[in-house]
């Protein structure tokens, strides 16, 4: 069937902070030029902000460049951090530590970045961008010289089968001079042009981090607004990243959350569970005791820093925010580089457009050019290897990260690199299996009441967006080498070996239940399972995460 | 004939809704927000008598703060013509929703009013009633299905045990149930071209209403949790407790 076509001079595929970063710096620009220019957003969520997960400590830099007024405009960063506290967590004690330079707050703001994102969309709207939430992007269009032409939007109401049902209605397809993929960590239509263009070609593989997220209205006597605190040590190995943060916002809420690196490398291990045992620790507690949990979520991050980006620019295209992977790991930021990202791009490809040279389907070097002369670049370089040195063990990475940081700060003549996180899981007989804590429906949760505070849903009759290379790679290598690391990885209980009517282990994957967060594509030990987009307007609807 | 379609804006039916701490209300910071899905297949019904040529104008209203035009311009991009926003900050009930309704079927003289059966938040499920009541039209609830003859409408409503047809004269006020229809999912360039569909506004006292007179809300309170479950060892045990504990036997 003929989709219908829209065409713009640039289409932003994600309304997260990059992609709304560049609508808005791409309008600013054509407004200064006093020239007409058409930018459109795609975003899968079912509104701005839907999809939107993170801590927030919020690095103002980016959003001081882009709208230095947005006190004036009420831009949702309400609370200033105003103590910073580091822990080493051990089974029962509890010690601080001097906070390193990276995790220093001042001047920061802790936020919801879902808020953020909304009203970036509002500021973007009123410069005349268009905004399409509940639309996903499911495929790269390409002209004929193989340059992108753009994107397509997935078809609605397909049976599971793939067939069209009685309410189909096919996507439309949106031609662009300059198509910016802003799909956050692990993008699946990013994951096609690396292929594509090899655009990995000379880059460290990409790590990445799973962070799991609650949102809580704690007792007010529990409360301290602007506190942060940092966690590292317990309920990890001292083998394994990972470590938690509180940020105490306004309205007696905190944010608290887990992030485990993706590379490690026991099976057993679970995200979800380990987060909710860091609750239980007599230190953390407390704060959650006699409160109420209001939200849950999550969603993967990229970790590999600057060894990591690829090649951000493609004919017609380019790559912004954290789909490339921008994030300052041991700052545990990424919305302020994600930001300069898109705006650095959305300046060259401005330039590109209405310059001498303008041509659809050029290939924008001047955004990564500019990049690398920006303070991103040079804030990535100096983080870059502390990351890496966590393979050595949570002490001697510490104790590196404090001569890379003072003695050399973040000039080492070297750069460690990084492995792909799917190669690292152990065999099931060569690992210990973990024994996690029953919740106690106070403090801590099982999966699915979690999953049913993210507000998720997918329209149940619809082909599964977690597509399998082989179906028999579950039970055949997953299950019986490495006892299903699926059914622990995900946060949102998506995967569950179940037995057939014959007694046979057999993969269940609940897709409704899927939060998007990417993290079975990433780490799935033989690459079979492709996350690809759902029907627009599916996944979770968080509120303010 | 002429259509007139109601829409309002709720919280969305994906989203566990969360009293405020102190009572006041529904939290709806930052919440997903969307069209009532009984209003949507009232919408997608009107959209359906005017592409089988049976109306020739289907129109959309929604009463509430600005951010309501959102719902209109959805039902505008699904195929209605033209929006009225009413606007009020006010959180309306019944009474006056059906008053300013009234007050506008006065001024628009549709020949028939299509409204959801109930909205998902307050599930009230009175407004319809009350305007037809206020307007002295004949309504028909619950419909599985319209059909418009010569003059009238043919409702088929869902009742206890089946269904029940009954024959309206117009101008009438119908109430969509959940299996009118299975509304169409929204196109995308259609909700472009829906930002240049005319939109109305105008105030709830241009429409001569006031609010809501002698209502108070007094509090919202969440339903008390369940207590857990308990395991039994045998089925004497769970006698003597259902006997002595449950007092239920």
């Amino acid at each position: 069937m003929e989709r219908e076509r829209m065409d713009y001079d640039v289409v932003i595929v994600g309304g997260g902070p990059s992609g709304l970063a560049a609508s808005i710096r791409l309008m600013q620009r054509a407004r200064e030029a006093g020239q007409e220019l058409s930018v459109c957003v795609l975003e899968k969520g079912s509104e701005i902000g839907a999809h939107i997960l993170s801590g927030a400590v919020l690095d103002p830099r980016a959003l001081e460049e882009l709208l230095a007024d947005w006190r004036d405009r009420g831009a949702p960063l309400h609370t200033p951090v105003t103590e910073d506290r580091f822990v080493l967590l051990g089974e029962r004690s509890a010690r601080r530590l001097p906070t390193p330079p990276q995790m220093a707050n001042e001047g920061n703001y802790i936020v919801s970045l879902g808020n953020l994102c909304r009203w970036l969309a509002e500021q973007a709207e009123a410069l005349g961008v268009e905004i399409y939430p509940g639309f996903a992007a499911a495929e790269v269009l390409y002209h004929d010289d193989g340059s992108v032409k753009g994107v397509a939007t997935g078809d609605m109401g397909l049976n599971p089968d793939g067939t069209p049902g009685a309410n189909h209605e096919p996507g439309v397809e949106l031609h662009a001079r300059q198509t910016l993929f802003a799909e956050g960590c692990r993008g699946s239509l990013t994951k096609r042009l690396f292929e594509r263009f090899d655009l990995r070609a000379g880059a460290d593989p990409q790590t990445y981090g799973l962070g799991i997220k609650e949102l809580w209205e704690v007792d007010p006597s529990q409360h301290q607004p602007g506190l942060v605190i940092h966690t590292v040590g317990w309920p990890m190995d001292p083998k394994t990243y990972g470590g938690s943060f509180l940020y105490h916002l306004e309205d007696n809420q905190v944010a608290v959350g887990f992030v485990v690196g993706l590379d490690y490398d026991n099976p057993y291990l679970s995200p979800f569970e380990e987060m909710q045992r860091f609750k239980t620790h007599p230190a953390i507690r407390p704060t959650f005791e006699g409160g109420r949990r209001i939200s849950y979520g999550a969603r993967a991050i990229s970790e590999g820093g600057y060894q990591s980006i690829p090649r951000l620019t493609f004919p017609g295209g380019a790559l912004i925010g954290d789909t490339a992977g921008f994030l300052n790991t041991p700052r545990i930021k990424g919305s302020h580089t994600a930001m300069k990202s898109g705006m650095t791009a959305a300046e060259a490809v401005f330039e590109a457009l209405t310059g001498e040279a303008a041509e659809a389907g050029a290939e924008v070097s001047a955004y990564p050019e500019q990049l690398r002369r920006s303070w991103l670049w040079d804030e990535l370089y100096r983080a870059r290897n502390i990351r890496p040195a966590f393979r050595w063990g949570l002490w001697p990475a510490i104790a590196y990260s404090a001569i890379d940081t003072y003695l050399f700060r973040g000039k080492a003549p070297w750069t460690f690199h990084h492995h792909a996180d799917h190669e690292q899981l152990r065999a099931k007989d060569q690992a210990t299996p973990i024994d996690y804590p029953r919740p106690d429906g106070v403090v801590t949760f099982d999966r699915l009441s979690s999953v049913f505070i993210s507000n998720t849903n997918h329209e149940e009759n619809q082909p599964c967006h977690l597509t399998l290379r082989d179906k028999d790679v579950p039970v055949r290598v997953n299950l019986e080498r490495y006892a299903g690391p699926e059914a622990r990885y995900c946060p949102a209980g998506v995967y569950e070996f179940v037995e057939d009517d014959s007694g046979n282990p057999q993969l269940q994957i609940n897709a409704q239940n899927c939060v998007h967060c990417k993290t079975c594509d990433i780490k799935d030990p033989t690459q079979n399972i492709d996350w690809v987009v759902p029907e627009g307007g599916g996944g979770p609807n968080y509120p303010n995460m | 004939m002429k259509v007139l379609v109601t829409a309002k804006r709720v919280v969305d039916h994906n989203v566990r809704v969360r009293v405020r701490p102190d009572g006041s209300g529904v939290d709806t910071a930052s919440v997903k927000m969307s069209m009532n899905p009984f209003d949507e297949i009232a919408v997608e019904a009107a959209v359906r008598l005017r592409e089988a040529g049976q109306a020739d104008e289907v129109v959309v209203v929604s009463i509430g703060e600005k951010a309501v035009t959102d719902v209109i311009r959805t039902a505008l991009a699904l195929g209605a013509d033209r929006g009225i926003h009413v606007d009020t900050d006010a959180e309306l009930q019944p009474p006056a929703v059906s008053r300013a309704l009234a007050e506008l079927a006065v001024r628009e003289t549709p020949d028939l009013i299509l409204m959801g059966k109930q909205a998902i938040d307050d599930d009230s499920n009175q407004t319809a009633q009350m305007l037809a009541g206020r307007l002295g039209w004949g309504q028909g609830t619950f419909a599985c299905g319209i059909e418009p003859a010569d003059g009238e409408v043919i409702v088929a409503r869902e009742v206890d045990g089946g269904t029940r047809r009954v024959a309206l004269r117009l101008p009438a006020v119908v109430t969509a149930d959940l299996r009118l229809n299975e509304p169409r999912y929204v196109k995308l360039p259609d909700i472009m071209k829906a930002k240049r569909k005319p939109l109305e506004a105008m105030s709830l006292a241009d429409l001569g209403v006031a609010g809501d007179a002698g209502l108070t809300l007094l509090g919202v309170s969440e339903p008390p949790g369940r207590e857990p479950g308990v395991r039994v060892a045998d089925a004497a045990e769970l006698a003597a407790r259902l006997r002595d504990e449950a007092q239920v036997i």
